[in-house]
């Protein structure tokens, strides 16, 4: 009895233990380990970044040396109300809004028919996944060079439609530009995203095909009736990262049109983000533009996942 | 894992809150120390050509004091790698490619060294550069930087295109607007060139230092951007300036859309504004002229100011060694070092009588007289503070204005004004 206690007793302590330690470490630590360099990875690249942009929006904050004494008082909503009265800030919202406008429903829609056309195609198929993926590993400095030769002035894109060409033309005309880099932009990014539907398509059963080939559907009602709610969890996926390559908009108004011009037309947040905050030295102020652009995009990652993945 | 992350991004946050702001070296202590130092040298092959014998030179001397010099790593701009390299506290002892207008920013991170620090320092500079050194000086009344060398812009002009379109190809009549205009509208009616001059219409900052700003110095007489805390570009002669670009850009004489080479040099344009480092670019490409930039009323050619173009020496705060990098400036900018950095590059030290210091070589190589005799009135940005963003808001609006003609320049330049006032003062 007093031996049975006694291990009850023992027992009950082990088990205690193991119970904080599973608590506190899960059921299997060897997974915290596994997960940890990716863990830390995303704390020193992410997380303090993000946290330091945070603290920084909130204070009178610029870079300075190691051991320079230097006053970072805090500001309140100084930085943000300097944000959202600034008129180049808001003309760059006003333009990245015309670029998704532009750039998503347009990879989403090209990519699924490409990737669709491309899952049936035998012939050629390996060649053109390729040709769509290559835009997409090319370093942008370079494609956007061949851009700026195919839409100047006196570029071929020009000389194709002759009397038909803008004036001015597209890269300095305030009303093409922005559209413009959304095209470059779905041109460039669309081989990634035919790649996220290729995958799609591959989980989609033949049988739902052939149940609705046998109630008679046409090859557009397979597509629509099929296709398209098969592949729901990608097309957020695509949505949602499409969303993030315009909040992150930069290489293209920088180079493509010089700066963000013509006149600030093509200015991206994330321009201003770098012209205010490395150039004129105000991080502070750019970190609250980039705190306010991270809750834009989250705001419409969100509606977006909501409304594309709702029954 | 819900719980591990925030608990693990608190702290970081408010790590990141106290970064690096505390502290404060012993300045006395590294103002007197002497061993070995790291120099940057601009990539511009000429530069680092003449970076390397000085630094072999004076390496051969100094065997417990020796520098180390590589180029300025590359970056989207020289100042934002220095911006950073400031922040990171890895800067080198010395940069041989400071731009004056980067220097208040730089300043204000701390990052620079007050040459007035080290013993002579001030008389070394003004005794070197004259009277131009003031222009120089920060707001406190010391010099973060040492004027090293200037490339004051002319008008380069080539020689074929303007007999092609039925100009004198050796004494061009371009000292005033209306002669300038006059030359512009026949080599685009002719056909002698695409455009007549092709100023990058881009949106950078910096633009205006090779459109706007030469101009306005010489119709000024030399005035700066922002004198006294106040614009001085808001006014008949700005306006003036303005209005003549804003003509230029109208009639399609200079062309709104970026070019992605040197139109001069492509032949794409039959005018170029520019310093004599491109006199061995171009070489033989081009044959050009050159003539200084047009005023209004046509001032004497040895009247005119224009912009200087200057990149100067600065010592920054990162430096342990600093005695060693004082000494070093003087070395590299001795008489000797100015005179090898002249015959090597082209470009002008900011040394007072230029001419007369270096007769031979100006005998011996006439093209670089002119830009000599310019060198002697140039005109350099303002050391203020803001001075990016003074510059930037400068530059939205010309485009907006003289470029792309979205708003009248009056207009333009009066609301440019107001809002570089306020940078001006500080805020």
């Amino acid at each position: 009895m007093t031996t049975a206690r006694a291990d009850g007793v023992a027992g009950g302590k082990v088990r205690g233990s193991r119970g904080r330690v599973t608590t506190v470490l899960g059921r299997h630590p060897v997974g915290l380990i596994l997960a940890a360099p990716y863990a830390v990875y995303l704390a020193v690249i992410f997380a303090y970044p993000f946290g330091f942009a945070v603290w920084m929006s909130f204070h009178d904050y610029f870079f300075a040396a190691p051991g320079a004494v230097v006053d970072t008082p805090f500001a309140g909503l100084d930085n943000y109300r300097a944000v959202v009265s600034d008129p180049a800030v808001r003309k760059s919202f006003w333009n990245i809004l015309v670029f998704l406008v532009i750039n998503v429903p347009l990879t989403t829609a090209l990519a699924l028919v490409l990737a669709n056309a491309l899952n049936r195609a035998v012939r050629a198929r390996m060649f053109l996944r390729i040709a769509f993926y290559v835009p997409y590993v090319t370093a942008s400095v370079a494609v956007v060079g061949v851009w700026m030769f195919l839409f100047n002035s006196g570029g071929l894109v020009n000389k194709v439609l002759g009397p038909l060409a803008p004036d001015p033309s597209w890269l300095v005309n305030e009303t093409l530009a922005m559209p413009l880099i959304a095209i470059f932009v779905t041109w460039k990014q669309l081989g990634f995203f035919i790649l996220l539907y290729l995958a799609a398509l591959q989980n989609v059963p033949k049988e739902l095909y052939e149940a609705a080939s046998v109630d008679g559907a046409s090859a557009w009602q397979r597509f629509w009736s099929v296709t398209v709610p098969a592949v729901r969890p990608a097309t957020a996926l695509v949505v949602i990262l499409a969303l993030i390559t315009g909040g992150n908009l930069f290489t293209e108004p920088y180079l493509l049109t010089g700066g963000g011009g013509p006149n600030g037309a093509s200015a991206s947040p994330v321009l201003v983000m770098y012209q205010r905050g490395l150039q004129q030295g105000e991080p502070d102020f750019a970190a609250a533009l980039g705190v306010l652009l991270v809750i834009g995009v989250l705001i419409l990652s969100y509606l977006s996942r909501r409304f594309i993945e709702r029954d | 894992m819900k719980r591990f992350l925030p608990a693990l991004l608190l702290p970081l946050a408010l790590a990141a809150g106290c970064d690096g702001q505390s502290g404060g070296g012993d300045a006395s202590k590294a103002n007197a120390a002497t061993g070995e130092i790291t120099v940057w040298l601009s990539n511009n092959q000429e530069e680092l050509a003449w970076g390397k014998a000085m630094v072999d030179k004076w390496n051969s001397a100094h065997a417990d004091q020796k520098i180390t010099a590589q180029e300025i790593p590359a970056g989207k701009t020289s100042e934002e790698v220095i911006g950073a390299a400031i922040t990171a506290g890895n800067a080198p002892c010395l940069i041989f490619n400071t731009a004056p207008a980067a220097v208040p920013g730089f300043q204000k991170q701390g990052g620079l060294v007050a040459l007035d620090d080290f013993d002579g320092a001030t008389k070394y500079i003004t005794d070197r550069t004259g009277a131009t050194a003031t222009q120089y000086k920060s707001p406190d009344g010391k010099f973060y930087q040492l004027p090293w060398k200037s490339n004051p812009v002319m008008i380069f002009y080539n020689k074929d295109v303007f007999a092609k379109a039925g100009l004198d190809p050796e004494k061009p009549a371009l000292s005033t607007y209306d002669e300038f205009l006059t030359a512009a509208r026949k080599i685009k009616s002719s056909g002698a060139a695409p455009a007549a001059i092709y100023p990058a219409p881009s949106s950078e900052f910096f633009q205006s230092w090779f459109d706007f700003y030469p101009l306005f110095a010489a119709e000024t007489d030399g005035k700066q951007l922002v004198q006294d805390g106040k614009a001085q570009f808001n006014s008949p002669e700005g306006q003036k300036v303005a209005s003549f670009w804003k003509t230029l850009y109208d009639e399609g004489l200079a062309p709104k859309e970026q070019y992605t080479g040197d139109s001069f040099a492509d032949q794409k344009a039959a005018m170029a504004i520019v310093g004599p480092w491109a006199i061995s670019v171009y070489g033989s490409k081009v044959k050009w002229g050159a003539v200084p930039v047009p005023t209004s009323t046509g001032k004497p050619a040895d009247q005119i100011k224009t912009f200087s173009d200057a990149k100067n020496v600065a010592m920054y705060s990162a430096c342990k060694n600093r005695a060693t990098a004082w000494e070093v400036m003087k070395f590299a900018t001795s008489q000797e070092q100015d005179g090898e950095l002249l015959s090597k590059t082209g470009q002008m030290p900011l040394r007072a009588n230029l001419q007369t210091t270096y007769p031979d070589y100006f005998t011996k190589n006439p093209a670089y007289t002119q830009f000599a005799a310019q060198a002697a009135r140039t005109v350099e940005v303002p050391n203020v503070p803001n001075s990016v963003a003074i510059w930037q808001t400068f530059r939205d609006a010309y485009t907006q204005s003289v470029i792309f003609g979205k708003q009248p320049v009056n207009d333009a330049l009066s609301g440019a004004g107001s809002k570089v006032n306020q940078l001006a003062g500080g805020s």
